[in-house]
């Protein structure tokens, strides 16, 4: 992958006052990251280059974090963040089945995003609502239940939001 | 030393508390098989290969990370740790390509030897090569996540002896690779191309450029005069991949097969270390006497420079302006030695044969480098490559008569040999400092308080009542103290803490560059250094100033030390670079 030349990043000011609150506090770089991606949906290369020099951590170490746990994004999400249950009930009820209709209908793989940049797809662990499954989350809305061929009538609900 | 009372297979053996079971078993002459833990690294576990049963207990222990406890018995080989471990090596070679015949470790790889020794015929699970493209942006390394095993080694000499974070595992589970940092390119990471992960690496996942075919088409072109210039760390190191010590010194072997190959020159970098002495010598006495920059730093290095750039580059005014030996002997190549023989330097092809795989870097660092007019160096082989270009020509290297090195930059002095070991460089600087300052000879040339193998030393060297504090850091990571004492005190305005510093970015210094025969540790590291003292001290001129050729280059080319045409050919400068490409 080759680094595309762009501008630096502008991190909002309550975003800074964080950062340097915690700078030199043990187990800084997580509380850092969520609040970057609370400001813009994912950690771009770029925030990550300036968080790195802001707190005076190696890049390595950043993307070493931030690729460990599954919580963080390092690309774009699309706008609607359509999340299917991959927890064991979920699993066994057909969460599967769903992530390859999705696939279907929208041409994406989980992790990937629609070229509208409308939907991304992703598989996660249990929610919380096993009696539900299987369960699929887009944005604050939970489904449950949910059936392969219901998926293009909820889809066209978030097309036209 | 408070020790302990242990078993290993039965076997009482007493050693050092806090010794782990691996180094426990080798005392007794037990080798317990690994491909993660190394001798320059802390353990780190990961490849698994090492498991040894506490007798007793029902576990299973890793050799490599676990102390050895009073009164137990280690059992470190029977049956079913033999399988134990014939499984998880299959399992590496479930996600290995296993194109060993095309790879860059085929018949040096640990991997291969383990294989082997275990008689693997056949991978019982599911292959699963990773899918990442090679990276060869540097042009110094390849990286081949591919063949990657993950154990850890390149991550952490790059973190922890290096101090550079180039490399870090991403991701988890089995999607765990090791990558660029932020998972770019290397040329778009702080990368030094030390290439002290390539020399740690167990098997074919990050390699050298080879070279070798660029030179031997250069040899059969007959347009062009091929000189080469063999740095001083390679002399005491190539003849392991023949089967000799580590440390034999083998000069007019390389000068003989330099010739067998078909060379036209045979030049010696150690030559272009005394006139590098001559230049940074007279660069410092100047800074000193004319209340200059101070310290000095040295520059030789060009991953130390690269490091310097990205992390340091306040460091600039400190930095001595005078190339490495390897530039500089190609300068003086193309120029000099171009005008003696009446050949248009264009004709001329420059060769030269480095301990290190930055050196594949320096000779484009930046047009400084073209100071001849065109490319000073052409090319540059390590000693892995050399090695590699005598065996395919056919040559029995160790039954080699001895040869010469042509004149007239070809001679070298005891002080030009010491330059491939850690204080080396500030070692053959004072013993012409000194002279330059006072006039008078040095009658003490061994400078003890630079030699050895700890990361940074500190010393005073006394020039006539005047008293030289120096200080020699090697081992990238071990520099960032004395850059810290540097900084604090020009921050508080009070006298430097050094006059004059000199960094090598590997530890033990050139003689164990990324560029050397693999399985280099301390040991090895010792016995290369010594052979470089041994190299010098048969030396009949130690002192750089002595040496009838550069007095000779001086007087009919070069003028004066630090003088206008030194410093159109032999000096260089430095710029800040981006840590991250942004």
């Amino acid at each position: 992958m080759s680094v595309e030349n762009v501008g630096e990043i502008k991190f909002s000011d309550s975003l800074t006052a964080f950062i340097m609150d915690w700078k030199e506090k043990p187990g800084n770089l997580i509380m850092i990251l969520h609040k970057v991606q609370q400001e813009f949906g994912f950690i771009s290369r770029e925030a990550a280059v300036k968080v790195s020099e802001m707190i005076n951590t190696p890049l390595a170490k950043i993307y070493g974090v931030a690729t460990f746990y599954h919580f963080f994004k390092l690309t774009k999400p699309g706008k609607n963040i359509i999340q299917v249950c991959m927890g064991t009930a979920c699993y066994l009820k057909g969460g599967q089945e769903l992530l390859e209709e999705l696939g279907t209908l929208l041409g994406v793989a989980p992790g990937e995003v629609t070229d509208d940049e409308l939907f991304s797809v992703e598989s996660v662990r249990c929610v919380g609502c096993c009696g539900l499954a299987p369960v699929m989350v887009i944005g604050e809305d939970v489904y449950g239940k949910v059936l392969p061929d219901q998926l293009p009538e909820i889809i066209a609900k978030y097309r036209d939001k | 030393m408070e020790t302990v009372n242990i078993k290993i297979n039965g076997k009482p053996v007493v050693v050092e508390k806090g010794t782990k079971i691996l180094a426990a078993a080798k005392k007794v002459g037990i080798k317990i098989p690994t491909l993660c833990a190394h001798n320059d690294l802390e353990p780190w576990a990961a490849c698994g290969i090492c498991v040894v049963k506490v007798e007793g207990s029902p576990r299973m222990v890793r050799a490599c990370a676990t102390d050895v406890v009073e009164g137990q018995n280690y059992i470190t080989h029977d049956a079913e740790l033999q399988g134990v471990r014939k499984t998880v090596i299959e399992m590496i070679l479930a996600d290995h390509p296993n194109d060993c015949l095309r790879c860059a470790r085929n018949g040096v790889c640990e991997l291969q030897d383990i294989a082997a020794d275990f008689a693997i015929r056949e991978i019982p699970f599911k292959r699963n090569v990773k899918d990442v493209a090679i990276d060869d942006s540097t042009p110094s390394l390849i990286f081949d996540q591919k063949k990657c095993i993950n154990c850890g080694r390149c991550v952490q000499v790059c973190q922890q002896l290096q101090n550079v974070w180039a490399l870090e595992f991403i991701g988890r589970g089995e999607g765990t690779r090791m990558a660029g940092a932020g998972d770019v390119l290397m040329s778009e990471t702080p990368c030094i191309k030390c290439g002290q992960c390539s020399a740690h690496c167990p098997v074919g996942a990050i390699y050298e450029k080879d070279e070798t075919t660029t030179v031997i088409n250069a040899l059969k072109d007959p347009e062009l005069h091929v000189a080469v210039q063999i740095a001083p760390a390679v002399r005491v190191a190539v003849g392991e991949a023949f089967g000799m010590e580590p440390g034999s010194i083998s000069t007019g072997k390389i000068y003989a097969a330099l010739r067998m190959l078909g060379f036209d020159a045979i030049f010696d970098t150690n030559f272009a270390a005394d006139l590098t002495i001559m230049e940074e010598g007279s660069e410092f006495v100047h800074r000193l006497t004319n209340q200059g920059v101070l310290p000095l730093i040295t520059s030789c290095c060009p991953a130390w420079v690269d490091f310097m750039e990205k992390y340091a580059n306040d460091m600039i005014p400190n930095f001595s302006t005078a190339k490495s030996p390897q530039m500089m002997q190609g300068a003086v190549t193309k120029t000099y030695y171009a005008q003696k023989v009446n050949i248009p330097r264009e004709k001329i092809y420059s060769v030269s044969v480095m301990p290190c795989t930055a050196k594949k870097f320096e000779i484009t660092r930046c047009d400084d480098m073209k100071s001849s007019g065109c490319d000073d160096v052409d090319v540059v082989l390590t000693t892995r490559e050399l090695a590699r270009l005598i065996k395919r020509s056919g040559i029995d290297f160790a039954t080699l008569e001895d040869e010469q090195a042509d004149s007239p930059i070809g001679h070298y002095t005891g002080a030009g040999t010491i330059f491939g070991a850690t204080g080396g460089v500030m070692e053959a600087a004072i013993r012409s400092a000194y002279t330059l300052v006072t006039g008078e000879e040095l009658e003490e040339i061994d400078i003890d308080a630079v030699r050895g193998m700890d990361g940074v030393k500190v010393g005073e060297v006394d020039i006539k009542g005047t008293k030289i504090k120096v200080a020699v850091a090697h081992g990238m990571a071990n520099v960032q103290s004395l850059i810290d004492e540097v900084r604090q005190a020009r921050e508080k305005g009070s006298e430097p803490p050094y006059h004059f510093i000199e960094v090598m970015a590997c530890k033990g210094g050139c003689i164990a560059g990324g560029g050397q025969p693999y399985f280099t540790d301390d040991e090895v590291r010792a016995k290369r250094i010594a052979g470089l003292y041994q190299d010098d001290k048969e030396c009949t001129i130690r002192k750089s100033h002595q040496n009838p050729e550069i007095k000779q280059i001086y007087a009919e080319f070069l003028g004066e030390p630090n003088g206008h045409k030194a410093h159109e050919l032999l000096h260089t400068h430095y710029i800040p670079r981006q840590k991250y490409k942004k």
